[in-house]
């Protein structure tokens, strides 16, 4: 007789720990034979205010980390997909992919963790500057995170494209609360494991599931934010960015309506970082 | 054999009296240059720069011959146009006695340089001795130099010992104590070498930025730092410094410059000559010319004017 | 550490003894009576023949009639820019725009003094500042531009850029021919042309700058200017032609350009308004400080989106620094602009004059002590004294609200931790100031303050190969540097 196997619970990674909606609330989530896979919580915009919470609390140290530090921890992370790739990939067919194509999206997601976990003790060297100011002072500009990001991934390539958008943001520092694929959630459910696992500190990256329409008007308005970074469509780039406007937050939204190739070269590297980053500009008279 | 004193180190004098920033200085005195005075009021500032003149000579090769005529400078500046006499002339120890026959009993001080000026290098007996010999011979201010050894060698004691002395030998003659700023490199040397001098002179001494016998002299900076020290110096404790840049100073529109500093650090009541000279000779000759031209509305050439020591 | 110098005993006298003569500028600013749109290379009248009258706030005399563009006008003038873009700057060699450029910086310098006289009339600021500031910085921004126009691909190792072609600007009146210079020398060295709107109160200097883009033969259409007011400001932004928005202005303005602009994908920057911290310590310097401090929030009579409004002095040094400001206001010349002697000039408009009389008022009923210089203010145009409150606490509203003018609310704090949860309780985060013997500290300093430019011993520096531009509600994007001209261009 075989064993019944013992089916997981899928939570979310918010502040370092697993949870569920505090509205308790579940949506089933098939395979893509139709089968029942398993109850995806779905966050409400109370989850999403004490992920902003959890966001807030870690940053600081996420930020005061040294860039090698930062960058040894997502190396790990690295590591720690790498070592779960087949689970990575049978997630992501869930949603209908092949398993090739899922098993690429897996091998391009860690390629793309590999490729900022690079970059951290290097962007401020491309990005900062001394400037030669007419006067006697030094100066210099260097850069520093924004804050929270606030991060809205589209429904397809439910793991890279997730990735795409909040790595750029944690490699310089800033911390991040992601709402994942409304469609697709169980990749983040995963991803989330694997960060637990990473040495990335708790609260760093938080991750909801559920409605993304649900948690829009909150993530719009929400002033603790100070970025928003995602794929969505017009009508939700423009709601965003009309609550933006209340709390003067930088946005920077693709258009989900058209095709995004999230393995193009072009989706990754330093100006994805400079646009979670603000420049700091630092005089100092040059005397005795 | 043990020094004077213990030395005080200058961070704690720096606790005590605070720093200076050089940059944030030099901007503080561009902005007197760009101030532009005009008619009356150019007029009022040249006139008040040639009262505050110590009309100066300090050279190897000084005559009594020299001094007479510098002594008559002083007193007429120029034949027309009702120039004021400058506040004092200023010569070596050895021709105050020259000096004393023209401008004794004048408005005209006598001011001279004793200390073994310009280095300082002698035994203090020595230099001390000078002191009284000047005075005797009727000097009525003394412009020594301090021991900037002694500064900078951080034995602060020793260095106000030294000024104590001389005052103590100057009797009723004031006092000037030059610093030697090109010596002491810094604005914050200059400030803490100004409240060490202060603190042990009296009111309406001196202190004073040059010897004019080194590479660098009075500047709106140096001038700046030590106006600053005296406004300080004076809030604290109730006893007004004066102030003599000297060296470098020479021409009308540098001495409006200083003048200006004068009136936005430390107002009005420094604007006279018991509180504020320039230790100069060309300067003299460059302001009475640019009042002539106020008064003549003319351009005036140098060789109107006597003793122009300058080659234009 | 010890505490430094104790109380005074005696006041200094700053009085009449030598008062200066008025020493008026007397250059020729070539003014006319009326001023057109410069619209693709020409000046041409506005298409409603509607005119605005601009004043000399210093005595509220008229200066000149100004067009007033309407929402037809700023279409010609975006479709020259748009023809301008596609038929010759935008394929322009960069190294033949650059060119442009230099002429451009070279004409201003020629013309120097005029415009700094034009500038003064028109927007009250002191001739010092215009003469010595204004007008040399702005030209200055052309030539460093200059020089970028053929190495932009420095600006983004590895990506391919372009201009994006049509960009819509719109300039406050602090300083008006300077944020000019600060919007149009980037976006033209970039490729793009620019459609630019200055401040209602003060446009003669940048319709005067028509003229100079007329002599340096700069291709017609690249850059055009129209005056207005809001609405003429709005049709500029929410012109479909531009894809690309530079606003300095308030931030409640700023909001607004963003609402409007939320359904469409254009491109932002936005540099808006500041309520700056100046820290000072116990060990600064504290005469340099005091300096700092007056230029921080005297410059420009205080019309500086980063003045330093918020004094933050430590507790120990805070009589003394007091005493020491009250003392330098004391010797700051309030009056005619044009006069060469003056520090503080007039105050924009009668409506800035107002909003400063408002909060001052508040500041008082809230209880905070007032001390202002004995300055006598010419009677007619519009003036306000150096301003100093102490006793402000953070909920006044003096130490909150953005006051735009000379007024200086003082507070004090014991740590550097309470100066950092000070200064950084704003939801402003333009600029702070440091001021501290300690290296170390600086650095510290200047790592936790949340503000995009920081001051350290210094204030109101400003250059165009320094990056300028906030944090938080003030705005974002950077002007000035490669990291301010790269926001003039797309990556593709």
């Amino acid at each position: 007789m075989s064993r019944l196997h013992i089916t997981k619970t899928p939570k979310c990674y918010v502040g370092g720990a697993f949870i569920r909606s505090e509205s308790a609330r579940v949506a089933e989530l098939h395979d893509s034979s139709g089968a029942f896979f398993a109850n995806i919580p779905q966050c409400t915009r109370k989850d999403l205010r004490n992920a902003v919470e959890a966001a807030a609390k870690a940053g600081p140290g996420w930020a005061k980390r040294t860039a090698f530090n930062r960058g040894q921890i997502l190396y790990r992370l690295a590591e720690m997909m790498e070592a779960r790739g087949v689970e990575l990939a049978e997630a992501i067919a869930l949603g209908g992919s092949s398993k090739a194509d899922a098993s690429r999206e897996v091998a391009a997601s860690i390629e793309r963790v590999v490729h900022y976990a690079g970059w951290t003790d290097k962007y401020e060297q491309i990005l900062g500057s001394v400037n030669p100011v007419a006067s006697a002072h030094f100066n210099f500009t260097v850069t520093e995170p924004m804050g929270i990001i606030g991060i809205i991934a589209p429904d397809d390539a439910p793991l890279l494209a997730l990735l795409s958008l909040i790595l750029p943001a944690i490699t310089s520092g800033n911390s991040v609360v992601a709402v994942a694929s409304t469609t697709q959630p169980y990749p983040s459910i995963l991803l989330g494991e694997m960060l637990a696992t990473s040495d990335l500190p708790g609260g760093v990256v938080n991750l909801l599931t559920g409605q993304r329409s649900e948690m829009l008007p909150t993530i719009a308005t929400h002033e603790h934010l100070r970025a928003l970074s995602g794929a969505v469509n017009a009508a939700e780039r423009q709601e965003l960015r009309l609550g933006a406007a209340e709390s003067v937050k930088r946005v920077r939204l693709l258009k989900a309506e058209e095709p995004i190739d999230w393995f193009a070269y072009k989706m990754q590297g330093v100006e994805e970082i400079r646009a979670l980053i603000e420049f700091k500009t630092t005089w100092h008279p040059i005397g005795a | 054999m043990p020094a004077a004193k213990a030395p005080t180190s200058l961070r704690r004098l720096f606790d005590e009296i605070g720093t200076v920033d050089h940059v944030g200085i030099e901007e503080r005195v561009a902005k007197y240059t760009t101030r532009s005075i005009k008619k009356k009021s150019k007029v009022f500032g040249l006139r008040l720069a040639v009262t505050m003149v110590d009309l100066t000579t300090l050279e190897g090769k000084d005559t009594p011959g020299k001094v007479a005529s510098l002594c008559q400078k002083a007193l007429t500046p120029h034949d027309v146009g009702d120039i004021p006499s400058t506040a004092a002339v200023c010569v070596y120890p050895a021709m105050v006695k020259h000096a004393k026959k023209h401008v004794g009993g004048t408005k005209v001080k006598i001011a001279s340089v004793a200390t073994a000026f310009p280095s300082g290098q002698a035994p203090l007996k020595t230099r001390l001795a000078e002191v009284h010999a000047a005075v005797n011979d009727g000097a009525d201010e003394i412009d020594m130099v301090i021991n900037r050894g002694a500064f900078l060698a951080g034995e602060f004691g020793r260095m106000q010992d030294e000024i104590a002395a001389v005052v103590d030998a100057c009797g009723k003659a004031t006092l000037k104590v030059i610093l030697e700023v090109s010596e002491l490199e810094t604005y914050d040397n200059i400030r803490a070498a100004s409240f060490l001098a202060m603190r042990v002179i009296r009111p309406n001494d001196f202190i004073k930025t040059s010897t004019g016998k080194t590479s660098s002299n009075a500047t709106l900076g140096n001038n700046q730092v030590m106006l600053e020290a005296i406004r300080d110096h004076f809030l604290t404790t109730g006893v007004p410094i004066a102030m003599k840049p000297a060296g470098g100073i020479r021409t009308a529109k540098q001495a409006l410059h200083f003048l200006t500093a004068v009136k936005e650090t430390l107002g009005d009541e420094w604007l006279n000559n018991r509180r504020y000279r320039f230790g100069a000779s060309a300067l003299l000759n460059d302001l009475v010319r640019q009042l002539e031209k106020e008064r003549t509305g003319t351009y005036q050439a140098p060789w109107n004017f006597s003793d122009a020591t300058e080659g234009y | 550490m010890a505490k430094k110098l104790t109380q005074p005993t005696r006041e200094l006298v700053f009085g009449d003894l030598w008062e200066f003569d008025p020493a008026p500028e007397s250059a020729d600013p070539k003014l006319k009576k009326r001023y057109d749109l410069f619209i693709n290379g020409s000046f041409v009248a506005p298409h409603s023949g509607k005119y605005f009258s601009t004043i000399n706030p210093a005595n509220e005399t008229k200066i000149a009639d100004i067009a007033l563009a309407d929402t037809q006008d700023v279409d010609s003038a975006c479709a020259a820019a748009q023809r301008a873009f596609v038929s010759t700057w935008g394929r322009m060699p960069g190294k033949e725009r650059g060119k442009y450029l230099y002429r451009i910086a070279r004409l201003l310098q020629d013309r120097a003094r005029e415009f700094a006289v034009a500038e003064t009339m028109d927007g009250g600021k002191p001739i010092k500042e215009s003469r010595d500031f204004d007008v040399p910085m702005a030209a200055a921004h052309f030539f460093y531009h200059a020089g970028w126009a053929d190495k932009l691909e420095f600006l983004a190792p590895g990506r391919q850029i372009a201009p994006h072609g049509v960009v819509g600007q719109v300039i406050p009146w602090n300083f008006p021919l300077l944020m000019l210079a600060w919007k149009i020398a980037p976006a033209i060295a970039a490729g793009n042309c620019v459609v630019l709107k200055p401040a209602e109160t003060t446009s003669i200097t940048a319709l005067k700058f028509g003229e100079i883009c007329q002599e340096a033969g700069l291709p017609n259409g690249v850059v055009n200017i129209v005056s207005g007011a809001g609405e003429t400001g709005a049709a500029v932004i929410n012109h479909p032609l531009t894809t690309k928005v530079a606003f300095t202005g308030s931030t409640d303005v700023g909001k607004i350009i963003m609402r409007s602009l939320a359904g469409t994908e254009k491109k932002m920057t936005l540099e808006l308004g500041g309520k700056a911290a100046n820290i000072v310590f116990d060990d600064a310097s504290l005469d340099q400080a005091v300096e700092g401090i007056v230029n921080g929030i005297f410059f420009n009579q205080g019309h500086v989106c980063c003045a330093g409004s918020r004094l933050l002095v430590q507790e120990s040094v805070a009589e003394q620094v007091l005493a020491k400001l009250k003392r330098r206001i004391a010797v700051l010349r309030v009056g005619d602009p044009m006069d060469k002697n003056t520090d503080l000039g007039a105050i924009n408009s009668r409506e800035q004059l107002t909003k400063i009389t408002e909060l001052v008022k508040t500041g008082v009923a809230e209880g905070a002590e007032m001390h202002q210089s004995a300055c006598r203010l010419p009677t007619k145009g519009f003036y306000f004294k150096p301003t100093l409150f102490s006793g402000v606490s953070m909920s006044h509203r003096i130490a909150r609200e953005e006051i735009f003018g000379p007024v200086l609310s003082i507070l004090t704090f014991r740590t550097l931790e309470e100066a950092v949860e000070k200064a950084n309780n704003t939801a402003f985060g333009l600029s702070a100031g440091v001021w501290t013997d300690k290296g170390s500290r600086i650095l510290k300093m200047s790592t936790l303050l949340k503000a995009g430019v920081v001051w350290a011993n210094t204030y109101n520096k400003f250059d165009p190969a320094s990056p300028f531009g906030g944090y938080k509600e003030s705005g974002f994007g950077r002007e000035g540097g490669k990291q301010g001209l790269l926001d003039y261009l797309k990556l593709i």
